[in-house]
């Protein structure tokens, strides 16, 4: 089945290489390894297996999602998957051979122009393994670039992004200080402007943070730049259809996980991590770029470029050891983008804006709820409950609707607040749905 | 003959104002009206107008200029292409696994997190390790996973000073470039004559301020390190870890486990020894192995079975977070359907079938082309060429031919010891006449190589582009539109 080798094939090709035997072949294996006892199941045909998939899909239990905090639902539309998961995509290797990669080499240099024009910078990578990941190498070439070591980061930066930047940056001796927040759930400019100082690489902004609210960025960035610091951006990609861009802004890195972008959630992973940068940074990018070069006729050709600040030429002097990136992820992003065109990406982005505002007045007709914090928020924001989130969630799980993200997992003030989502797949029924749940509680 | 239809227009340039791909649903009110005129985006992005038919032919076009293992032989050396189950592509993208929120009750979840379980539970039994993280997104990010574990259990065991991780010059990019990225000095050592480790140069390296040993097994030669229990013994005698690169697995799954080498941590390549389809050069999944000293310190959280129930848990050393959320998860389950479709004996056919393959091609090419090391290879076989003997055609000359001839070419100058490297991985998915096929374009390319050279130096000459100036893509970069 899986190996194409007959026995008359095996005693044929064992003659040509002029041994007697498979065993032969292993010699180099000292002979106490050989041949452990492996206890493991036996053999499932397509068939079993099958069905064996579907019995544990069924023990997934499909609810109406709310939840956001990071991985968004969004329509996919069917294009998508069916371009992507042509063979010729999806078994191609990362395209070492450029003149029989033409193919997968062209749609990452329009991924990367994608992520440029959604961000509005100068320049994008072909792709990091996700969004906190795309963070942590940012803030690395952050920290190569200005020479310093202090890394501020917003406190309402997407905790799992917190969590990565430390095992990241841990052991590069640069320290993660947090910057305070405001009661309306959004940076107090104020604390922030007396935290930022000399010694500070950049500073980590979240818009929408994870609270969902929307930063006043222009007003960050002219803080960060104030004291020659970098502003690295970490924003939603859909809500760029409609919301200030990092280049707008003056960002200098901006990262997004690019999963909302034609990707399954797919229980958090694979994701797509997009870094964005100005352009006069490209030489400290980490990973791989794919540029226009010509080939010996003079045509327009794509080749990966850049190559020298790669592990396989670099090695222990590379500005990242990443070598396999998310390049089908991207795919999905690109032809999902290609699909929308400029006017698609604005009218999703509406229509999260006002299902989830739709929601969210809805939320606050229910006593006892209280939805939002005043601050300008996208297609997420908090609920303030009248008791745990927690039994929210499990109450709301019975009636087949998962309810948010239980905000008391961070901190104990946060017991009673939620975090709620609504794209533009929740319809107006959905939305009701939710209400009249919480209404029974 | 003049091209009517330009073969590599990009999207933009199709792109054509007030062309639609796809409609939304109409708004009641728009942007302005729920956020303050500071917080709107005000310049459109610069993306194309097509319609959908238009998105499709253009992806469908650019498709067919990819070489791909569904069509063509893909001998790329430490690679391992072997044919991707298409039942796997079916199975992983089941809606209720593809829809499943990270953050969704894991009473919701319980059939994802039973399959993450018994993938962890599989990698065990068959690597001898004693715990498993799902959690790296690809290999290089496994390796920095494992060599973050090791520090992580250093620092907690009074191995704070040990700075140094020790590296071959065999190893791949990703070896000594993830040391770097976990804050450890890197030494790199010469290999014996025999390409195996210099066990005198790795003795006078170790040291107290070794803290891990990064080994690639097989190694990159594509030969196994026949002392590899005693290498492991020098490395704990030191007081450090040796860390065992899994990339070529393949050669060693079902027939031998590397618990049994003395390994301390390992990763594996799910997109590489089990199956899981590269996709133009990622996602792959890239689970570390820990023995059970060091397996405290993998990240959080690992998958644990508690009365009946599936349940994230999270270890008091864990070293932290590696990604947000728990890992390729997609990838993950296409692993675990690999693991299932076969049982121990089949698994360790597949490995010999490999080892089989890669030495029928380099028995067939030899005294034409001849390995670097004239002895029996694992998995895959690594050959050297000498363009004074050549007439002046070098490896990358030989792999662009190649594919004029429908091959995808084998990886090349590498490993960085052996001059003009052609890396050869079969792997055991691909029949005899294949092989017979791939050895039949090399010999008649060597005859090219004696009669007319030039054809070879100006290969490829039946693709969409000719040869490429590479150099002239990082001299002006030009990197989006």
């Amino acid at each position: 089945m899986f190996i194409a080798n007959t026995k008359e094939n095996q005693k044929e090709m064992l003659e040509k290489i002029g041994v007697s035997s498979i065993e032969e072949l292993l010699r180099q294996i000292p002979s106490g390894f050989l041949h452990p006892s492996l206890d493991l199941p036996a053999a499932l045909t397509e068939e079993e297996l099958t069905t064996h998939l579907r019995d544990l899909a069924a023990k997934n239990k499909p609810l109406k999602n709310f939840i956001g905090a990071g991985m968004y639902e969004h329509f996919i539309p069917a294009a998508v998957p069916a371009l992507s998961s042509r063979g010729e995509f999806l078994t191609a290797y990362t395209p070492y051979q450029a003149e029989a990669s033409q193919g997968t080499l062209q749609t990452i240099y329009e991924f990367q122009s994608a992520s440029c024009a959604l961000m509005n910078m100068g320049v994008a990578t072909a792709s990091h393994y996700d969004g906190a990941t795309a963070l942590a190498e940012a803030v690395l070439a952050s920290a190569r670039i200005t020479g310093r070591k202090e890394i501020l980061i917003s406190t309402l930066l997407h905790p799992h992004y917190k969590e990565v930047l430390q095992t990241y940056t841990r052991h590069m001796g640069l320290t993660i200080v947090e910057a305070k927040v405001q009661i309306n759930g959004t940076l107090s400019l104020k604390e922030l402007q007396t935290q930022l100082s000399d010694k500070t690489a950049c500073f980590v902004l979240q818009t929408p943070n994870f609270l969902g609210n929307l930063e006043d960025a222009s007003a960050v960035s002219a803080a960060v730049h104030a004291v020659n610091a970098l502003l690295v951006a970490v924003v939603n990609p859909i809500s760029l259809g409609v919301v200030q861009t990092p280049g707008e802004y003056n960002a200098d890195f901006a990262v997004c996980e690019g999963q909302p972008l034609g990707n399954p959630m797919s229980f958090g992973g694979p994701g797509l991590g997009i870094l964005t940068a100005k352009e006069s940074y490209v030489r400290q990018l980490p990973g791989r770029m794919v540029g226009i070069a010509k080939d010996h006729d003079g045509r327009r050709a794509f080749v990966l470029t850049l190559q020298a600040r790669e592990q396989h030429i670099r090695r222990e002097k590379a500005a990242s050891n990443i070598c396999s990136n998310e390049a089908l992820c991207a795919l999905n992003a690109v032809i999902y983008l290609t699909l929308l065109g400029p006017q698609g990406l604005k009218e999703v982005a509406e229509l999260n804006l006002e299902r989830a505002h739709q929601l969210a007045d809805l939320i606050n007709t229910v006593p006892g709820f209280k939805a939002g914090t005043g601050a300008p928020f996208f297609n997420e924001f908090l609920v303030q409950c009248p008791v745990p989130a927690h039994q929210v969630i499990e109450k709301l799980e019975e009636k087949g609707i998962a309810a948010g993200y239980d905000l008391g997992r961070l901190c104990a003030p946060m017991t009673n607040c939620l975090l709620v989502c609504a794209t533009e797949l929740r319809t107006e029924d959905d939305l009701k749905a939710y209400v009249d749940a919480l209404r029974g509680i | 003959m003049q091209e009517i239809l330009v073969q590599n227009e990009l999207s933009i340039e199709k792109s054509r104002s007030g062309r639609r791909g796809i409609r939304y649903a109409q708004v009641h009110k728009h942007a302005a009206d729920y956020l303050p005129d500071g917080y709107l985006r005000k310049q459109e992005p610069h993306l194309p107008e097509m319609s959908e038919f238009d998105t499709v032919r253009h992806f469908t076009r650019l498709s067919q200029q990819n070489y791909c293992l569904d069509g063509q032989f893909y001998p790329l050396g430490s690679c391992t292409m072997k044919y991707n189950p298409k039942s796997y592509d079916v199975l992983s993208a089941l809606p209720s696994f593809a829809n499943a929120h990270p953050f969704a009750p894991e009473n919701a979840v319980q059939g994802t997190l039973e399959i993450l379980y018994n993938l962890q539970e599989l990698l065990k039994k068959i690597t001898g390790l004693s715990a498993f993280t799902l959690q790296p997104a690809a290999g290089a990010h496994g390796e920095l996973t494992g060599i973050l574990t090791a520090r992580a259990y250093h620092n907690a065991t009074g191995g704070q000073d040990r700075t140094q991780v020790i590296v071959p010059d065999t190893a791949h990019g990703t070896n000594p470039a993830t040391a770097h990225m976990a804050g450890y000095e890197v030494i790199n050592i010469k290999s014996a004559p025999n390409g195996c480790v210099d066990k005198e140069a790795l003795q006078a390296a170790l040291s107290e301020k070794t803290a891990v040993v990064m080994l690639t097994v097989p190694n990159t030669v594509g030969l196994f390190e026949p002392d590899i229990r005693e290498i492991a013994d020098m490395v704990h005698n030191a007081g450090a870890l040796l860390y065992m690169d899994g990339a070529n697995f393949n050669a060693l799954i079902g027939l031998a486990k590397p618990a049994d080498f003395g390994v301390d941590i390992m990763h594996l390549n799910l997109h590489k020894t089990f199956a899981a389809p590269h996709g133009g050069g990622g996602p792959g999944s890239g689970p570390v192995g820990a023995a059970a000293h060091v397996a405290p310190y993998l990240p959080k959280p690992i998958v644990t079975l508690q009365d009946g129930r599936y349940t994230f848990t999270e270890t008091a050393e864990s070293l932290g977070k590696m990604k947000a959320f728990y890992g390729n998860i997609a990838v993950c389950i296409r692993g675990y359907c690999y693991l299932r479709q076969f049982d121990a004996a089949t698994l360790k056919e597949i490995a010999e079938n490999a080892i089989l393959n890669a030495n029928y091609i380099r028995s067939l090419l030899k005294g034409k082309f001849n390995a670097f090391f004239d002895c029996n290879c694992m998995h895959e076989c690594v050959l050297s060429i000498n363009p004074a003997e050549m007439n002046g055609v070098h490896t990358s000359d030989i792999a662009k031919r190649l594919l004029d001839y429908g091959f995808y070419a084998p990886t090349i100058y590498f490993p960085l010891i052996v001059p003009e490297a052609l890396m050869i991985e079969p792997t055991e998915t691909e029949n005899k006449e294949m092989l017979d096929a791939f050895v039949a374009a090399m010999e008649r390319i060597y005859e090219e190589i004696k009669t007319d050279p030039q054809i070879v130096k100006d290969a490829p000459h039946h693709h969409p582009v000719k040869r490429i100036d590479e150099v002239s893509a990082a001299r002006n970069p030009n990197l989006h539109w």
